[in-house]
């Protein structure tokens, strides 16, 4: 029979499994994210520069392609973790301007005409709705970082002696958990902004203006008074601090006087917290006005 | 024996400091259900209360024998709701947007984009699908509000205000597509609405809420029985001696103004009401036989004084 000719008729199949219902709505937003070309295209080159890092590896262990290049080995960057360090660098880069732009745009159109009460008239709840918006950006931000800097670890591990994976496992670790820290930070801000702004531009410029205003800020305060404390409205230093703890790094191209680490990671914290009750202020079926 | 669609006791609903429904007790059994009240009588609340989206202060409420505040998410797989204000996403297709809500109900993602389809097309929406739904009509978007509440094939179906927006033809189609789903017989509805006639044309139960209490609740398929039929007439000169010759006539009679309701006996016929009228030397500006309308029952609700009839 003809769609057309189908009326209203019971279902009496079966159903999804309820525990990774919210990967649906990550599915959809993947969908709707990456529409735009520009945002392809910038996807797409920030999945497309770990073949440059991978080739620097490559070169590293290839004697013929050295000899043939005529490059000094001993020149050639060192694989350890300033280069997974510089690496995730480069790619947070690209990664925060995706956020900026994807963003703003996975939650307010869903406020801006009721449709949240009608996801959760569904069996879905709010922890879910947020999880689902949340994997959107994790999953993009994922295979800008930790995906492509572990494959260009084990790519490493694979040339370089026997016993070298074993004395760099830290590396690995540091790379999981400096993506993740820096993945749930951003996205859980760029979520809030998009719950609480609904133009969607002003929403990009906020969270990006977040990164520049709060640097400018930090700078004003700990010049003043002569402190670290001020940097913790950096967000990009706060993570950087981090990052340089997880892998054995000094800091580098950071300011001498630093918040401590402890203070970087409640920073941190605070903000992610901070972001998530806005998010829950605004994610709800219905506003009752008290 | 299966339990009440919805059923109810000493059901309270409180939203800040205000008390928006105070102790409802009822069991609704029918098969399309009319939520009828003036503004802020409560039906949304109660709508929304169904849904979960408010904790009782005080009682308890089932759908489907399942309480609400215990059981939220399995009453909710059992529910589709239509909401009066609006809900969908500008930027998504009619389609996608169906499919989505189909999904997130569980259903699986082939079943979801075949009833989406068949959907939109019940509703009236076929040949707009693919349109955002942006782009849609006011009346349009109602439809696909309908469309994403009954994707799922729900047990029980909430409409809040369906026919808010729509044309006649628009509003008829709806109205039908209502009656068409409750004929089926696998999913009952609960119509809210301040439109007498969209409750009197679908439905055979009625809650008539009035300031967060039940004013009124009856079977209205029984009422329509029970109501006998009476001649309403409008005179236009005496219409007391018209009433007097009626009485004469061994008819009930009720005078207000110059509107006669008048309970024919047997063997007494309009023509003998002609006859009296012309005896009588009153003009007959209107004659029409009705029974008690639901705006009868309503307005009787609304002038209690208790709140209830």
């Amino acid at each position: 029979m003809a769609v057309f000719e189908h009326g209203h008729r019971p279902y009496a199949g079966p159903l999804r499994p309820e525990r990774w219902r919210f990967l649906i709505l990550a599915r959809y937003g993947f969908g709707e994210a990456l529409r735009p070309r520009l945002l392809l295209l910038l996807f797409g080159l920030g999945c497309l520069l770990p073949l440059g890092w991978a080739t620097i590896i490559y070169l590293r262990y290839n004697v013929t392609a050295l000899q043939a290049l005529a490059v000094d080995p001993s020149k050639l960057v060192q694989v350890d973790a300033s280069f997974f360090y510089w690496f995730l660098n480069v790619e947070s880069g690209i990664g925060v301007l995706l956020t900026a732009f994807i963003g703003p745009q996975l939650v307010s159109p869903d406020l801006a005409h009721g449709a949240i009460a009608l996801y959760l008239s569904r069996p879905f709840s709010r922890r879910e709705y947020v999880l689902g918006k949340l994997t959107v950006l994790l999953g993009l931000l994922s295979a800008l970082t930790w995906v492509p800097a572990l494959l260009l670890y084990f790519f490493q591990a694979g040339l370089a002696e026997s016993g070298w994976l074993a004395a760099n496992l830290r590396i690995a670790g540091a790379i999981l958990a400096a993506s993740l820290v820096w993945m749930l930070v951003l996205s859980l801000v760029a979520l809030a902004l998009s719950a609480w702004v609904k133009w969607r531009p002003v929403a990009g410029m906020m969270f990006l203006g977040l990164f520049v205003l709060g640097a400018a800020f930090g700078a004003v305060i700990s010049g003043t008074f002569g402190t670290g404390w001020g940097h913790v409205f950096n967000l990009g230093l706060l993570l950087r601090e981090v990052w340089s703890a997880l892998f054995g790094l000094e800091p580098f191209g950071l300011p001498q006087r630093l918040p401590p680490l402890w203070a970087a990671w409640t920073a941190l914290a605070a903000i992610a917290g901070a972001a998530l009750l806005l998010l829950a202020r605004r994610v709800r079926a219905i506003e009752v006005v008290r | 024996m299966s339990p009440p669609v919805v059923a109810c006791e000493n059901l309270e609903v409180r939203l800040g400091r205000q008390l928006v429904l105070r102790g409802l007790s009822a069991e609704l059994e029918g098969r399309a259900i009319g939520l009828l009240g003036p503004n802020g009588a409560g039906k949304t609340t109660l709508l929304h209360t169904l849904l979960g989206f408010h904790r009782p202060s005080a009682g308890w409420v089932k759908v489907d024998g399942l309480d609400v505040a215990a059981d939220a998410r399995r009453v909710r797989e059992r529910i589709g709701y239509m909401p009066e204000n609006d809900g969908f996403v500008a930027a998504m297709a009619g389609i996608r947007f169906v499919r989505l809500m189909g999904e997130l109900a569980g259903l699986p993602s082939a079943a979801a984009l075949e009833r989406a389809h068949e959907a939109l097309y019940a509703v009236g929406l076929g040949e707009a699908r693919y349109r955002p739904i942006g782009s849609y009509s006011l009346g349009m978007r109602q439809q696909a509000k309908l469309a994403q509440a009954i994707v799922h094939a729900p047990k029980l179906l909430l409409l809040d205000e369906p026919t808010n927006g729509l044309d006649p033809p628009a509003r008829r189609r709806m109205l039908r597509l209502v009656r068409d789903i409750v004929e089926k017989g696998e999913t009952r509805v609960i119509l809210s609405s301040h439109l007498l006639r969209d409750v009197e044309e679908c439905c055979d139960e009625v809650l008539v809420l009035k300031e967060g209490r039940i004013a009124v609740h009856c079977d209205l398929a029984e009422e329509r029985r029970l109501n006998r039929r009476f001649l309403e007439v409008e005179a236009e000169g005496d219409a007391e001696a018209l009433a007097a010759a009626a009485t004469a006539l061994g008819c009930e009679c009720a005078l207000v103004g110059r509107r006669l309701k008048l309970v024919l006996p047997e063997g007494v016929a309009v023509r003998d009401v002609y006859q009296a009228a012309a005896r009588a030397e009153v003009e007959l500006r209107r004659l029409a036989f009705r029974r008690d309308s639901l705006e009868d029952i309503f307005l009787k609700a609304m002038e209690a004084p208790d709140g209830g009839v």
